[in-house]
């Protein structure tokens, strides 16, 4: 297979165009769709500064890595989940990248500042380790881009990321979600920071594909706490789709971004306020995150038999919680 | 020739005679939507033809949460 470009040896192949590409024309191609991407959907100008949500694996770094190299005010957030070695192996890979790029990396542990990881809080929560972990991660990155003065919170969900929510949103007919996927959260709330997916138009294997050529050390491990996950289980089917049917996914999301999302738009009419407990903006008197933490709290105090010497809860997070591991 | 598959369990299979990288994926069941093929410090389309000597690494694309 030859590069469409240059008519050398193709390293990439990209189906959905009908393309394929040798390693420089397969950078630029990466490089031009999030360009695209951003431009198009008005995300940020260079003048704004970004926070990029960095877990340690390949598409938060591919995405960093991209907007550094683009000159973008780009800090990185790392959220310590408290998820054993496989937290202590990601963290060590964003602080590597940061360093390595003098690249600013701002990181909160969440055990520390709120006496659990991710496991503790979803058992004490009794939710599914995804479902804690998302609140957890979302209420955090609005609250340390809000203090650290940032516009925009930039993540990199890629493509398959983006289909498969919405195929998960489409099977069980979420409207208030289906109303409100877009690359491009707008904030609509003073005490909202902007949240854009740059990578939307990218898939994971392209992402992957860029990782490895620029020498992106990763994650390459499946978080521990994912296994079971639905989002894999919807992931696999639309690869079986895009298989058989090249350009599957990509239809789907960009066909319901332009011709789906603004019928639904018209179901949208939450109203913000701020929580009643830590002032966030929430559609409900007190916010999801509080409310999970409020339960937290109260399964701790609950007594139960055989259970060891457990952490006493932090009382508040401070800001002095958020520290900046490496200078821009 | 060897194949490797290090994540997320380290597996490897050896395969005689020349092969293209999509008849080694269709052997083993993967779908090629799902991983990228890396030889050396190159990626490889899944046309290309390995052979005897040849190793190469499946990495898996897909993650989830």
């Amino acid at each position: 297979m030859l590069c469409i470009k240059c008519k050398q040896t193709a390293w990439v192949e990209v189906r959905r165009h009908h393309s394929a590409f040798c390693r420089s024309h397969f950078l630029d191609y990466f490089d031009n769709q999030v360009l695209k991407a951003v431009r198009e959907e008005r995300m940020f100008t260079q003048d704004d500064r970004i926070l990029v949500a960095i877990s340690g694996g390949k598409d938060s770094l591919a995405l960093w890595d991209v907007l550094l190299r683009h000159g973008y005010q780009a800090d990185g957030l790392y959220i310590d989940l408290g998820i054993a070695e496989y937290s202590d192996h990601s963290r060590a890979k964003s602080e590597a990248f940061a360093a390595a790029r003098d690249a600013a990396l701002r990181v909160v542990e969440l055990e520390q500042d709120y006496g659990h990881g991710v496991k503790g809080l979803a058992q004490h929560a009794r939710r599914v380790p995804c479902s804690a972990c998302g609140l957890s991660k979302r209420y955090l990155f609005n609250k340390v881009a809000l203090e650290g003065g940032y516009r925009v919170v930039a993540t990199g969900h890629n493509l398959d990321d983006e289909v498969a929510t919405l195929l998960g949103n489409l099977l069980h007919w979420q409207m208030g979600y289906l109303s409100r996927q877009s690359p491009v959260l707008e904030a609509t709330h003073p005490g909202l920071v902007k949240k854009v997916k740059p990578l939307f138009r990218l898939t994971e294997q392209e992402t992957v594909s860029y990782a490895i050529i620029q020498g992106i050390d990763y994650v390459p491990e499946e978080c521990p706490m994912a296994q079971g996950a639905r989002s894999l289980v919807y992931k696999e089917v639309l690869n079986l789709l895009e298989k058989h049917s090249p350009g599957a996914k990509h239809n789907l999301l960009l066909g319901f971004l332009e011709k789906g999302r603004p019928v639904f738009r018209e179901v949208d009419n939450t109203e913000l306020r701020e929580c009643e407990q830590c002032g966030q903006p929430t559609t409900t008197p007190v916010c999801a995150f509080c409310r999970m933490m409020d339960v937290v709290r109260l399964r701790e105090r609950e007594p139960r038999s055989g259970q060891r010497g457990r952490r006493p809860h932090a009382a508040a997070p401070s800001s002095e919680a958020v520290m900046t591991t490496a200078d821009g | 020739m060897k194949v490797h598959i290090r994540y997320p369990k380290p597996q490897t299979y050896e395969f005689t005679g020349r092969k293209t990288v999509q008849q080694v994926l269709d052997e083993l069941r993967i779908n090629p939507e799902t991983v990228i093929i890396i030889k050396g410090d190159t990626l490889l389309t899944r046309d290309v033809t390995l052979s005897e000597g040849d190793e190469i690494e499946i990495r898996y694309a897909i993650s989830g949460g």
